[in-house]
């Protein structure tokens, strides 16, 4: 929404405003703390209760030169009094520490749009290395938008002159600056944001206090100036009745993998490989060793997935987790997992590609790279996250399905939502299912490749049982004993009975619900993290009287078994999808049915406005 | 989880009902069969054997043993092995590899497992070539070695074993003959005693693509000769009559005829708990087995130091951070900061 620019007046105060919807993006050099200046206000926000959404945007190097347009970070939270589904298409504030985050994104801008840019660093030099001929202060170029020019660093060191800090170390505490004042503007309280920097600096409390003392003058200075006219206030938003957090996907993750290990019995085993945007995975469940889990950074991909089938192999609940380019190099031992038959559960989060490509992009599509991505007839059970909350239901879903059809199960979750947040509202643990998995005890008459007749699994018999040795191991098996076997028809049966196993899943997965009209012309259906801007696209195009409905896939491999009946009773289906039409493909080969891609392979999530452009396009009048 | 008595086993207890498929004449027949005799022996439960393989002839090895096993893929078993240990630390795990397997597309995990010092027992068959894939040269196949993907002769050089063990830092480095049956069988008591990765590389022939391939060691008539058993606080001493020694010059070990003055005690006395490892990569140096040169080939134990091993250190870890730290699911969950929206929509700070 457009922030008013006029409000109640109090005399001599700046007026107030009450909005329902703002969009805050803060950006600046990598090192300029932009990710925590983002995450704090996001906290705090989500603590006064509004609904929010975030986009952290940062580049893959650590730290590109100063003041360079490859070298800007920059993290969008979006706040609300209302259920929101995205962090916002444009942004209302933006926060620009120097030229070059201005210039790369001054064109998300909302018209009208306030933008707070730190003045001092505005040197002819920092303007050159942006790419400005002249200084956009001075020339005419922002007068669509409403310009508070602020000298962040000088008031920074101001606020510290009695500090002991060395210049270097007070200039780092210049984001608090911005984010005291941006705290001001919307009415926040600093009380979360310094009991933070209090426990996090509990070693160092003259930095601690520092950032404390700028956030503050930040704060004060809007406070006593009248630098703003207006202030704003976003209230909190009618959640249903809980206790809520905000979470980050890959949080949530690890926090389902755990939870996962709890409701199973089984001690939780990760294999890991340092790679973008999946360590965060490795790092929190690292610190997770108090609930018996063991992280294993092994030598590379490959290592990290073979020490999770070891570990699952001798009873673990093994799990490796990885992005694209990973998954590649594990294709042979997901394989090996398909063919001895082990749960296994193997998270991708997606990142752009091919090769490197975009490491801290976000992009949808590995879809036919696990599906298919190894050699031979290689069933895997498929499923996807769609939001970050969402990530820790997967998990446990993973989980689910590997143990109790004995398979290895890729979960793909993606940048967007790994290094995205939104409040999550906690489950109770006792809800959560049961995952409770037995091991095979029985000596007599055990084979270890005799199968459960309705899930088709073999039983899970693991070392250390007395009377239960066998072998496993990638070579062809024979049905039931489980010794290697050559046969033709055996292995005809075992390609299709392996086939058959993530098959049944079907059975007992939910059909997909459709949102809207049960039947007619226009159905949007999506998988994973585009939920969001597929859900807000939809609401606003009822809003505005279209029809259309909606679904979603979290089950890709094998697909809910009503969902051709669902596609065959609209006239059209449009998929949109952050790569060329991957789901597209399989459902075209699947179902026969035509289905219209909508694609955008840029690096980011759709916007609500552009599914919603799409909707209007194909169910306008 | 029940365990059995510990009744004596036996080595018909270790065999599979699987028949044998290695080409007749193979070593691994005799490896196969001094595993078998001492597993009985190390007054293990049949049960807590895990035999991990990846791929090659050796490989197949888990499939003839009656315990555990896991022929997983091509070089990976260092891996699968290292999962399955550092979960289970009460198995006994066991690698059975060859010198493709893992010196060429598993060299990476051999070097991390050996360095990070898993409690796993590594045997590696060398015979110097691809014998499953039909005799092409491998990692250890010496320069100028015709095969079927070198036909004008390999121009590579070869990797020595001991040397990527020692160099890793692995913690007991051995080495034995497929027909040194006593021998072996020793070597392999030793193995399995060891706390942490022991490597032993057996030296095995492959009858059909590189027969004889320690032939300069092997055959009857050379085992004395070319043979340096070594053995801690011992001599160095060899020869068919014991009639030779190594010293060491300070630089370089050094060939003496005994007698006329000389006696073992002017041979070096070897120490395999050495801290450095310097001198057992040296001693690895001397000779690969090629062919009759001027030193002895080393066998038995080079090296065996004590030290932690990382699969207990990371269960020490999280043993006591469980205690440490006892926290509930509910309460990681929750996590350090949440708001409250009760049933009329106001909002609060912490949880109910």
């Amino acid at each position: 929404m457009t922030l008013p620019i006029a409000g109640q007046t109090d005399a001599g105060k700046a007026a107030e405003a009450t909005v329902s919807d703002v969009v805050i993006r803060f950006a600046g050099d990598s090192g300029d703390g932009m990710q925590l200046t983002g995450t704090q206000f996001t906290n705090t926000s989500a603590l006064i209760g509004n609904d929010l959404s975030t986009l952290p945007d940062f580049p893959a190097e650590i730290r590109a030169p100063a003041g360079t347009l490859p070298g800007v970070s920059a993290f969008q939270v979006r706040i609300a009094d209302h259920d929101i589904h995205t962090p916002g298409d444009a942004p209302d504030v933006l926060v620009a520490m120097n030229p070059a985050a201005l210039k790369a994104n001054l064109r998300d801008l909302r018209d009208n749009g306030v933008i707070i840019v730190n003045t001092d660093e505005f040197t002819p030099r920092n303007l050159k290395r942006a790419g400005y001929e002249s200084n956009p202060l001075e020339d005419d170029s922002l007068n669509a938008f409403r310009l508070y020019q602020v000298a962040l660093t000088t008031m920074t060191r101001r606020a510290l002159e009695e500090s002991e800090l060395d210049v270097r170390s007070k200039d780092r505490c210049k984001n608090f600056l911005a984010l005291g004042m941006i705290y001001w503007l919307f009415s926040r309280p600093l009380e979360p944001t310094i009991d933070w920097l209090r426990v996090k600096f509990r070693r160092r409390p003259e930095i601690a206090e520092a950032n404390v003392k700028v956030m503050k003058a930040g704060w004060n200075f809007c406070d006593i100036t009248d630098a703003f006219q207006v202030r704003y206030d976003v209230e909190p938003a009618k959640l249903e009745p809980g206790t809520y957090r905000s979470i980050h996907g890959n949080s949530a993750l690890a926090i389902g993998l755990v939870a996962a290990s709890r409701r199973s019995g089984l001690p939780l085993f990760l294999g890991a490989y340092p790679i973008t945007p999946a360590s965060d995975v490795l790092h929190e469940l690292a610190t997770y060793k108090h609930f018996g889990v063991t992280t294993y950074q092994a030598e590379d991909e490959i290592a990290a997935v073979c020490s999770a089938i070891g570990a699952s192999f001798g009873g673990a609940l093994g799990v490796s987790c990885s992005s694209g380019p990973g998954i590649a190099l594990k294709a042979e031992g997901i394989n090996l997992a398909v063919m001895v038959e082990l749960p296994l559960v193997i998270c991708d989060i997606q990142r752009g590609g091919p090769s490197t490509g975009l490491p801290t992009k976000t992009e949808q599509a590995d879809l036919l790279q696990v599906m298919f991505g190894r050699n031979n007839e290689s069933p895997v059970p498929v499923i996807a996250a769609s939001s970050p909350a969402d990530c820790f239901d997967t998990a446990l879903e993973a989980v689910r399905l590997a143990t109790h059809y004995m398979t290895p199960v890729v979960l793909l979750s993606d940048g967007y939502i790994a290094n995205g947040a939104e409040p999550w509202r906690i489950p109770e643990v006792e809800d959560l299912p049961d995952l409770r998995v037995d091991f095979h005890q029985e000596a007599e008459g055990f084979m270890p490749y005799m199968r459960n007749q309705e899930t088709l699994a073999r039983p899970w018999a693991i070392p250390g049982t007395p009377g239960l040795e066998h072998r496993i191991g990638g070579l062809e098996k024979e049905d039931v004993t489980g010794n290697v076997n050559y046969e033709p028809e055996n292995h005809d049966h075992m390609v299709r009975l392996r086939a058959e196993k993530v098959a049944r899943i079907a059975n007992e997965i939910p059909e997909i619900e459709v949102e809207g009209p049960q039947s007619g012309k226009l159905l949007v259906l999506g998988w994973g993290s585009t939920l969001g801007a597929i859900t807000g696209a939809v609401n606003q195009a009822w809003a505005d009287g279209l029809t259309v409905s909606r679904a979603h896939l979290k089950h890709l491999n094998p697909f809910p078994r009503n969902l051709g009946d669902v596609l065959d009773r609209f006239e059209r289906v449009l998929v949109p999808e952050m790569n060329l039409g991957q789901l597209a493909l399989l459902l075209r080969a699947r179902y026969l049915k035509d289905i219209e891609t909508y694609s955008k392979v840029e690096g980011k999530p759709f916007t609500r406005d552009e599914i919603l452009h799409r909707i209007q396009q194909m169910a306008g009048a | 989880m029940p365990t059995t008595e510990a009744t004596p086993l036996t080595r018909k207890d270790f065999q599979s009902d699987q028949e044998v498929r290695w080409c007749p004449g193979c070593g691994d027949y005799a490896i196969l069969s001094a595993v078998q005799q001492v597993f009985p022996e190390l007054g293990i439960p049949r049960e807590k054997f895990v035999i991990v393989s990846g791929i090659g002839c050796s490989s197949r090895f888990p499939y003839y043993m009656n315990t555990y096993g896991f022929h997983s893929i091509h070089g990976r078993a260092p891996a699968v092995a290292t999962g399955i240990k550092m979960t289970r630390p009460d198995l006994d795990v066991w690698v059975v590899t060859g010198d493709g397997d893992a010196l060429s597309i598993g060299g990476n995990h051999l070097i991390h497992t050996l360095r990070r010092n898993v409690n796993v027992k590594i045997l590696l068959f060398n015979n110097r070539v691809y014998g499953l894939t039909k005799g092409q040269y491998s990692p250890t196949s010496e320069l100028g070695k015709r095969t079927k993907s070198t036909p004008h002769g390999s121009v590579d050089f070869p990797f020595n074993p001991l040397n990527i063990a020692i160099g890793a830092g692995a913690t007991f480095v051995a080495r034995s003959v497929d027909i040194f049956m006593p021998h072996l069988k020793e070597v392999l008591k030793r193995a399995a005693a060891h706390k942490g990765s022991a490597f032993v590389e057996v030296m095995q022939n492959c009858n059909i693509y590189n027969d004889k391939a320690f032939g300069a060691l092997t055959d009857k008539e050379n085992r004395q000769q070319n043979g340096l058993y070594l053995e801690h606080g011992k001599p160095l001493v060899f020869g068919d009559n014991q009639d030779k020694g190594l010293r060491f010059t300070g630089t370089d070990f050094e060939v003496i005829e005994l007698g006329n003055g000389k006696t073992a005690d002017d041979c070096l006395v070897w120490d395999e708990k050495h801290a450095n490892p310097s001198l057992a990569f040296q001693m690895a140096s001397i000779s690969t087995g090629d062919g009759l040169g001027d030193f002895p080939v080393p066998l038995g134990v080079l090296r065996a130091i004590d030290a932690p091993t990382y699969d207990a250190g990371v269960i020490d870890q999280i043993d006591e951070l469980t205690t440490a730290r006892p926290q509930t699911l509910d309460q990681l969950i929750h996590g350090t900061d949440t708001w409250t929206v009760d049933a009329g929509g106001s909002v609060h700070r912490g949880a109910n």
